[in-house]
């Protein structure tokens, strides 16, 4: 291989996330992380921010002569009393821009209706990493938008204070109103503006946050915010950028990863109706940045696919992919049989204990690889103008994108301006920047701003992919049914040697830390076919492996399924109190319980028909999922329910964490059901969405219920949680309904259908 | 030259091909960026738009091919001011999530609609069955579109 694959930008991505979770325990924090954070030059602002405001975000941006309060980049008042929050990070349909301004307008007080929310530029100096994923947005910014809005409302009640005469402390605040409550009078947020800003900022530590019980806004129903540009077909995506005199681009690159463009038909491609320019690109080699390929530039979008269409591009495939999944797959089940190559986690003696159990169950289950496929294609806008570039960029990952880009065209981290604009969906696909590199790169050799556009095609083509992957699992069990051995071996694959790809079987997976005899083993296998991160990666499929197991063990033992899950949680404790990232077993047993009385577990059930349930615990969620199915004599699943019960502490926006939970579970049926993707010859098969089912309303869950235990532990994401319990909660029940045991994801490869 | 009528403008299209599809005709040549790509294919429903009242995938239908018929996109179903009831049942219900395909789905709603006033669950999900919502709004979809057959917010 002579280019850079993916891995490595993702793991450095994995790190900040994990870190992120732990943010709770700086003092403990682990090395790695640590390192990342600080290569990525945020130490100065990143390492503070789940604690303070970043200090230049302190300086108010109002410029001279502005009557505007703005006492930080959060937050702006303006006389005639419209309010403006500034949203950081990217809006991917997780909520966000709604989520944050609603924590910044609780401490603030202010009425929601006065709000108008603008999104942030790319600035690392103000705002720190911009960014979503890992479901962490919130656990790393909850106490600094706090701040940012309490910071705000103690400068208009001591503007108001000293407009009165008054001490602050007779004044309270309600709906973008200060109150002095002795004489009864009002001043609005708007007439304070001009005093406030003349008002020194508060110290911190001065700060009052509300208690809970105080809240008015958070834990609300609040609609999204870009909801009326939404269903009013107003321009919000990034493929929605128009620039005047903006042409058009394409991009091929070749189908197996590696290749590199030799020739084209440049001739007959540049005689083609439309075609402005034509040229090969080369690349930095870089996976998640730029590939070499062929760059089309066109004045329509169309003219450019059509030319693009017509392409006959003579590839160098000698150091491209060649990997196969038939031949990976037989690989796979060959090395399940043979003892793993490492053992990351390893407690005790499990061959010993295997001996003295009295039932030993062993078992093995695998998945497919599966692709992303957010809705709006891969895009990207660039203008280029020599000594700066201008980007209007769809991501999940915008600070890494400028700086990529920045990177590669040698330019200063500022001179690379990007917008954020709203993403038609991200599942982990855009935490990878590619596109942004690309149409920077293609900017260079283009007058005036230029917009590329991905084909459906091109996005199966080069997505990166969340990876199949295998387990052996054994556990014994002694005479009284009780779990005393645990091994789950996961064959999985690495791009570089050295690390498994994102997606695999991660570090502490449930049960491993609570228990004496137990270890999670792994093997890999090399692959070319780029890998990443995919909606609660690793979690997503390695908790249908280990929650259909852990059902097989309790079958096998003849005990209720709860119940033993229940009894290897064994006491309530916090593996690691100072991190909203350890399992904490008492959250964890609550999560469970609850599901399964809201799917009315225990009730016997006609023939056909069963319920099944599963836990799983990642990205500091704790959730339970359960699941009420009929299945026919063809195996058709009709489903009557689905609970999940989640504990991520308090909600922020009721409306927004449901549908985030409905979503998972669609999301997770979807994928388990039907979802998957081959590769032969470094090519992916499937083309677009008819070789992909991703599943419609006619098929979806159309019953779910939602229920968050909203317990008093600082809030953490709920974008990704709630997905991995899904697939083994349905494949239990399966089990329950039909006595066969679901094996593989997806599930029609044993025939079953929705 | 093509002729074409889109939300009741008559516009007249000069240098456009005629087997270009109408998707990218309202998109790049009218800048009515509302009607979204997703597949090229007629597989998404993301480019939903109504030929005389019946939806039609934009993205599949050469603008040649479309005559007298009248063009209409979701600009042309509702605006800020003057929203489409389904339009404010979507707001209502939240359904967006990234938003995405809500376009699409409107328009088949609408088209429905006015075709059932009154649909039944199998009704909603066979109309809407072309209409995929990578996020899985299905559930608030289908609230909203039999609030508005109620003549309300449910
Ligand atoms: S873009 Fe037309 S149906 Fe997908
Ligand atoms: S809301 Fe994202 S695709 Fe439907």
């Amino acid at each position: 291989m002579n280019f850079i694959p993916a891995d490595r930008y993702i793991a450095d991505l994995m790190a900040e996330f994990d870190y992120a979770m732990d943010s709770q325990k700086a003092s403990a924090r682990t090395e790695p992380s640590r390192r990342s954070i600080l290569k990525f030059g945020v130490a100065g602002a990143g390492l503070m921010l789940a604690f303070q405001l970043p200090t230049d975000a302190k300086a108010a941006p109002a410029a001279k002569g502005s009557k505007e309060f703005a006492p930080n980049v959060y937050v702006r008042v303006a006389p005639d009393g419209a309010i403006v929050i500034v949203s950081k990070g990217p809006e991917i349909g997780q909520g966000l821009k709604t989520a944050f301004p609603m924590i910044i307008a609780e401490e603030l007080d202010a009425n929601w209706d006065d709000i108008k929310v603008e999104q942030a530029m790319i600035n690392q100096k103000l705002y720190g990493t911009q960014g979503a994923g890992g479901s962490t947005s919130i656990p790393l910014n909850w106490d600094l938008l706090r701040k940012a809005g309490a910071t705000a409302r103690a400068m208009l009640v001591s503007a108001a204070a000293q407009q009165w005469k008054v001490p602050a402390s007779e004044c309270v605040t309600d709906a973008s109103v200060v109150t002095h409550t002795p004489t009864k009078r009002t001043l609005k947020y708007g007439e304070l503006a001009n005093l406030a800003a003349t008002q020194p900022i508060p110290d911190e530590k001065t700060l009052k946050l509300k208690p809970r019980a105080e809240y008015k806004l958070i834990g609300t129903r609040k609609g999204g915010v870009d909801n009326v540009k939404v269903v009013t077909g107003e321009p919000l995506f990034g493929i929605d950028v128009v620039l005047p005199d903006m042409v058009y681009a394409a991009y091929e690159k070749c189908p197996a990863t590696g290749g590199k463009a030799v020739s084209f038909n440049e001739a007959q491609i540049k005689a083609m109706p439309g075609i402005k320019d034509a040229f090969i690109v080369d690349g930095n080699g870089i996976v998640t940045e730029v590939m070499s390929g062929v760059a089309i530039i066109a004045d329509s979008t169309w003219n450019a696919f059509k030319a693009k269409n017509a392409l006959r591009v003579v590839w160098d495939e000698s150091t491209a992919s060649k990997d196969s999944w038939t031949g990976s797959r037989a690989k796979a089940h060959e090395l399940l049989k043979k003892t793993p190559e490492k053992f990351p986690e390893k407690n005790g003696d499990v061959d010993a204990t295997l001996k003295t159990a009295a039932k030993v169950v062993e078992s093995s289950y695998e998945y497919a690889f599966v692709s992303h496929q957010p809705l709006e294609p891969q895009n990207c806008t660039a203008w280029f103008r020599g000594d700066e570039i201008e980007m209007w960029a769809p991501t999940q990952q915008p600070t890494r994108g400028q700086l990529a880009v920045a990177k590669m065209l040698g330019l200063p981290e500022e001179k690379v301006l990007v917008h954020q604009t709203r993403c038609g969906g991200g599942f982990g696909r855009r935490l990878m920047d590619d596109y942004m590199s690309e149409v920077a790169a293609i900017a260079t050799r283009v007058k005036g701003p230029v917009k590329l556009t991905w084909t459906r095609e091109d996005d199966f083509k080069h997505d990166f992919l969340r990876a199949g992957g295998f387990h052996q699992m054994t556990a014994g069990l002694d005479a009284n049914g009780k779990l005393i051995a645990w091994r789950n071996h996961n064959v999985t694959y690495t791009a570089d040697n050295k690390a498994p790809v994102a997606g695999s079987m991660r570090a502490g997976e449930f049960p491993v830390l609570l228990m004496a005899n137990a270890e999670n083993g792994q093997t890999m296998m090399p692959l070319v076919v780029p890998c990443g991160p995919w909606r609660a990666p690793g979690s997503n499929v390695t908790a249908f492996a280990n929650q259909s197991f852990f059902h097989e063990l309790s079958v096998a033992a003849g005990r209720d399924h709860v119940e033993f899950l229940l009894e290897v949680l064994g006491e309530r404790r916090h593996l690691a109190p100072q991190t909203s990232g350890a399992l904490n077993t008492g959250r964890a047993a609550d999560v469970i319980k609850a599901a399964a009385e809201r799917i009315g577990w225990g009730k016997a059930q006609p023939k056909g028909r069963g319920l099944g349930l599963a836990f799983f615990f990642c990205h500091a969620g704790h959730f339970a999922a359960a699941a009420d199915v009929s299945v026919d004599a063809n195996k058709r699943i009709t489903i009557h329910k689905v609970a999940v019960v989640g504990d991520i502490g308090p909600i922020v926006n009721m409306s927004g964490s449901e549908a985030q939970c409905q979503g998972a579970v669609t999301d997770a049926v979807s994928t388990m059901m039907d979802l998957k993707i081959g590769f032969e010859n470094g090519r992916v098969r499937e083309s677009n969405l008819h070789e992909y089912p991703i599943v419609r309303m006619d098929k979806a869950p159309m019953n779910i219920e939602v229920h968050f235990i909203q317990s008093e532990n600082s809030p953490t994401g709920v974008g990704e949680p709630a997905l991995p319990p899904i697939a083994p909660a349905f494949a239990n029940a399966i089990f329950a309904a039909t006595g066969e045991r679901v094996r593989q994801m997806p599930f029609s490869a044993q025939g079953f259908s929705i | 030259m093509v002729k074409l009528t889109v939300n009741g403008v008559e516009r007249a299209l000069d240098n456009v091909d005629p087997s270009t599809p109408l998707l990218w005709v309202l998109r790049d040549t009218l800048g009515l960026v509302g009607t979204k790509f997703g597949c090229g294919i007629a597989q998404c429903g993301a480019c939903t738009v109504h030929l005389d009242g019946q939806p039609a995938r934009a993205c599949s239908v050469p603008v040649g091919s479309i005559g007298t018929q009248a063009v209409t996109t979701i600009e042309g179903l509702g605006t800020e001011s003057k929203l489409h009831a389904l339009q404010q049942a979507w707001i209502d219900h939240d359904v967006p999530q990234c938003g995405y395909c809500q376009a699409g789905q409107l328009m088949s709603a609408a088209a429905l609609l006015k075709d059932k006033p009154a649909p039944t669950d199998a009704d909603i999900d066979t109309a809407m069955a072309g209409n995929l919502c990578r996020c899985g709004t299905y559930i608030r979809i289908r609230q909203a579109i039999h609030s508005v057959a109620k003549g309300g917010v449910a």
